[in-house]
């Protein structure tokens, strides 16, 4: 069977890869790339734990065929962090304690930066609703739901974003 | 609300935990994430029955398919015996747990494994899958626990007779066991009672909802020794198992821990790796198998659907005087329903001095349970928890108070027999009744509830070994999955002990080849038994520096001690010397500094919970919402707060799932209707508030900083605090879970 | 004298008795002294778990109980 040579734009960076037509975005960055912090948790777009950030929008990217993003821009977990420093929605999920066995947590962070970029200072139902998509079944979602506020808290605060680079 | 202590420097505390990092940035590695080269990957056929005899199977054509590598059917595993090993509830029965991981002549539920392919594609195993040819004789069904009791029901197992009857069964039927707990006069106790509420309620089978499927890669090499990657409770339980089910040496095999995400019990038992295993073997490559969702939830887990019914008495002030349960618990195809626990804890927060408790362990023609949180303790608790509500109603008495007079306390002998040791039942719901949530003000169509649960918590086989490297770092290992933040945990015990920072000793989960046997991550039991270990290994190594300092100085031992990380001289005649000079000399004083304990310890203390539950009901619709939610429970002590709130809120939130939504539904032919996370509603962030914690501390005399389990107690009283803040909403006392809006509704419109 | 609390299902065997008095310096000690006095209930202890004051005990045989021990068997338990 013949393979689809695909370009797109990876977390930054103009990449290509060969995929099956039949082949999810989620497979192709797993299997075909090596990209295993998106995680699979149902295939079937109720979970989250495969969220990625595709020209701007959240997606389950075990819906969306790896053919698709052919001249697109691809968000992963793997990019979230700088060279020397984490996004402070990590740094909030971190010191938060935000996660428990982390198998959400890429997915949690990925819809949560989603939300950030289109809203940078939600309310707790605003940030709720922005991660209805992701499944945790560890933490009950509370200390995600304050991670969130927290990172939203600092990164519209100078002081507390220089602070944490 | 969190409580801080004073005296420790890291025991209490919330530092960053060690895993952290490669969690927020994607790099750790889950069970799925591991590969090899050239490995092949597995498939299980699973049967579209919920019971039949398997006539035949034909694998001429599968066989011959491109890419097919190796097959297996049961007929490949060794037809092992009837014989009952520790680790799980009541014992892990080998024979059943070969038969349940690869069918031998029947199927007993639909999604039961009847044969395993790996092929060089994923698509290529699963044709050849499909093209397997089975031939069934299909066999009725029993599909309840009302079927699968009654004289006549088919029988799922020709061999299986109940155990525990008052006179040996003459025949085989579908109730593996009867449990029997009883003390006391109970016609005396009626007799004294002025109030008597009995009710029946039932709980429908929930699964433990993990976010990882199960996942496994098996590497076995041409001499028969193996290697596993695989996420799990424990991987040394997971070699035990695999290596009994495939007739194996213990010592062939390697299980390596996958970070696990998730497991809440269900992962305690093995369903995927003996096939890889075998497949991999027969194939002599490496095989790589994951579950999709739809076999998660059709072949792994549950936990027990349940009948029960409980009449308690009480005399108007408020003492409880009699008390019986009948509850009978689905084990699913084979015997081992978490019924034992049942019994056990239904009562175990009540001091009640006429009880007669009895239990059912029933077969039925659905997926065989595993344990799940408590196991056995949250569906108990929602009946007993909904009657002492009810009882508070008729005697007037406010439900906290009720308890309190009622309330088991160190002496007080549980109603299964062995008296209590020092516990916090009492704290617990003397900070309920305290805390401002309980006397808040509600609106219409607001109700308040209240509910406890106990839950044993357990110690277990335990190795840890505590090593200090040439900078003064130190690296603390155990063989137990971090499932919830136990590597920070066991790193503080280390850090408070060793006098070091918590970021300059890094925790490891040792694979089974790198370190002595544990038994799983379960039972609540990591920061106590491992934590014991963890400390005793700590001091060893601190005797063993001092002792070496007085070396070095040539002073008696005595003159030695050991503070803030460093040996100190008691005179003053020497300067102190740091952990990183007494290491990088070690070779000088008598080689590495290293210290491995192993224990099994006994003393796990108790947990209890109470729980206030706010909700709000929608009379159009039957949604039941909750407004607000308030989790307090003894920890002994808090390692490290946050990750006992999370066990807290985690457990809270999983039991109001249980309450209001999750449920297997199965069709008329017994087929699981909604083996999906769309159609199986677990909570998501939206349906809930912020989960409140109250953290109490009654330290624990028996683990050295007073460590109680935490993990379980928190999902067993939820859904009576919930059914108890329906009624309050609407005068309806809701005895089937799910309460889903049309039962609401149903009961809504029952006036 | 360690305090031996027979559970219900065991009472049978027993003659009714749910508790007696036994002497026994260890658990593989009481289990063969039980065996003298009510044949038969070392087979049926075979699958319960040990309590020993309240502590479940994997693979007790070799647990020494003290003079005032109590001794409970129960279904086993390992949580979730």
């Amino acid at each position: 069977m013949s393979r689809t040579h695909v370009t797109c734009v990876l977390n930054g960076d103009e990449i290509d890869f060969l995929c099956n037509d039949y082949q999810t975005l989620l497979s192709a960055l797993r299997d075909e790339l090596g990209m295993i912090g998106t995680k699979e948790g149902c295939g079937t777009g109720d979970c989250g734990a495969c969220s990625v950030i595709l020209d701007g929008q959240l997606v389950c990217s075990c819906l969306v065929f790896a053919p698709e993003v052919e001249g697109r821009r691809v968000e992963t977990i793997e990019g979230l962090a700088e060279v020397d420093h984490l996004h402070p929605l990590q740094d909030s999920f971190l010191e938060g304690a935000a996660f428990q066995c982390g198998v959400c947590t890429p997915g949690f962070l990925m819809a949560a930066k989603a939300l950030l970029d289109r809203n940078p200072s939600p309310t707790e139902t605003e940030v709720r609703y922005g991660v209805a998509g992701n499944l945790c079944r560890c933490t009950g979602y509370d200390k995600i739901v304050r991670s969130i506020l927290d990172a939203a808290a600092r990164m519209s605060d100078p002081e507390r974003q220089k602070e944490a680079t | 609300m969190t409580t801080t202590r004073t005296g420790y420097k890291w025991v209490g505390t919330r530092p960053v935990r060690h895993d952290g990092l490669d969690k927020v940035t994607g790099r750790a590695r889950f069970g799925a994430d591991y590969a090899t080269a050239g490995m092949l990957h597995g498939v299980v056929l699973r049967s579209p029955h919920v019971h039949a005899r398997i006539l035949s199977i034909d694998l001429t054509e599968a066989a011959a398919m491109p890419g097919v590598k190796a097959i297996i059917t049961g007929a490949d595993l060794p037809d092992i015996p009837d014989e009952t090993g520790t680790g799980s509830e009541g014992g892990i029965n080998f024979r059943d747990l070969s038969r349940n991981i690869l069918a031998r002549d029947k199927v007993l539920y639909e999604g039961h494994p009847v044969a395993a392919v790996a092929a060089v594609t994923l698509r290529a195993a699963q044709r050849a899958a499909e093209a397997i040819e089975v031939d069934y004789e299909i066999l009725p069904a029993v599909l309840s626990l009302e079927e699968a009791m009654e004289d006549d029901a088919p029988v799922l197992h020709d061999d299986l007779f109940t155990l525990g009857l008052d006179s040996p069964p003459d025949r085989p039927s579908n109730i593996s066991r009867r449990r029997v707990i009883a003390r006391g006069d109970l016609d005396a106790g009626w007799e004294e009672a002025d109030v008597v509420v009995e009710r029946e309620y039932t709980t429908k089978a929930v699964h433990q909802g993990y976010i990882e499927p199960h996942a496994v890669v098996a590497e076995t090499g041409e001499d028969g020794r193996s290697t596993l990657w695989c996420s799990s409770q424990g991987h040394f339980a997971m070699r035990t198992y695999t290596t009994k089910v495939l007739g194996w040496e213990p010592g062939d095999m390697k299980v390596i821990p996958a970070e696990i995400g998730g497991g809440f019990g269900g992962k305690t038992t093995i369903y995927l790796e003996p096939l890889a295993a075998l497949l991999s073997r027969r194939a002599g490559r490496a095989v790589k198998m994951v579950m999709t969702r739809s076999e998660v939830f059709r072949a792994t887990g549950p936990t027990s659907g349940s009948v029960m019914r409980i009449k308690m008495g009480a005399r108007r002030d408020g003492k409880l005087v009699a008390a019986t349960a009948w509850m009978a618990y689905e084990a699913g195809a084979f015997p081992g329903s978490p019924i034992g626990p049942g019994v056990m804890t239904v009562l175990a927060c009540y001091d009640i001095p006429n009880v007669l408790i009895e239990g059912y362990d029933v077969v039925l023609n659905k997926p065989k349970v595993a344990a799940y949180r408590a196991p056995g303790a949250p569906m108990a608790a929602f009946a007993a928890e909904s009657v002492v509500d009810e009882l508070a109603e008729e005697l007037g008495i406010d439900p906290i108070e009720l308890r309190l007079r009622n309330a088991v306390t160190e002496g007080v002998r549980a109603v299964y027999g062995p008296k209590y040791r020092k516990i916090g039942f009492v704290e617990t719901l003397e900070e309920a009744r305290d805390h401002p949530h309980y006397s808040a003000p509600l609106g219409p169509w607001q109700g308040r509830g209240v509910a406890s649960g106990y839950w044993f918590n357990f110690g277990g086989e335990t190795t840890a070994t505590v090593s200090i490297n040439e900078d003064g770092t130190a690296v603390v290992m155990s063989g137990c999955p971090d499932i919830g933040g136990t590597r920070a945990a066991l790193a503080q015990m280390a850090a408070e002990e060793l006098g070091i920072d918590v970021h300059r000793i890094e925790p490891v989960v040792a694979d089974t080849h790198s370190i002595g046997y544990n038994d799983m991550t379960g039972g609540s039991r990591v920061a106590f038994a491992v934590g014991i270990a963890v400390v005793d290994a700590s001091r060893q190594l601190i005797d063993d520096m001092c002792a070496r300092a007085a070396l070095i100085w040539d002073v008696p031992r005595e003159e030695v001690e050991w503070v803030d990380g460093r040996a100190q001289s008691v005179t003053g005649a020497a300067a102190p010397l740091t952990l990183e000079e007494l290491a990088s000399g070690s070779g000088a004083t008598g080689g590495p500094l290293s210290a491995t304990v192993t224990v099994n310890p006994r003393g796990a203390g108790a947990g209890f919970s109470t729980q206030i539950c706010d909700v709000e009901v929608d009379p159009d619709t039957g949604l039941v919402t909750v407004l607000r939610y308030t989790v307090v429970q003894d920890a002994g002590r808090a390692i490290h707060p946050d990750y006992v709130e999370g066990q807290m809120q985690g457990g809270a939130v999983q039991g109001i799932g249980w309450a209001l939504n999750e449920e297997y539904i199965f069709d008329r032919n017994g087929v699981m209707e909604n083996p999906g996370f769309l159609d199986y509603r677990m909570p998501v962030a939206s349906d809930l508030p912020m989960i409140d914690t109250v953290i109490v501390e009654v330290p624990n005399p028996d683990h050295p900083y007073g460590v109680r389990g935490v993990g379980e107690t928190g999902i067993i009283p939820p859904m009576a605090a919930v059914a108890n803040a329906v009624y309050a909403a609407t005068g309806k006392r809701m005895q089937d879970l799910p309460m889903s809006p049309v039962r609401v509704l149903e009961a809504l419109s029952g006036d | 004298m360690a305090r031996v609390f027979f559970p219900t299902a065991l009472q049978q065997l027993t003659g009714d008795l749910e508790e007696c008095e036994i002497e026994a310096s260890t658990v593989r000690e009481l289990f063969v002294r039980l065996e003298d006095r009510f044949p038969g209930i070392r087979e049926q202890l075979a699958s319960a778990a040990v309590a020993i004051d309240g502590d479940v005990v994997p693979g007790a045989l070799l647990e020494r109980l003290e003079p005032d021990s109590e001794v409970h068997f129960l279904p086993a338990i390992s949580g979730g």
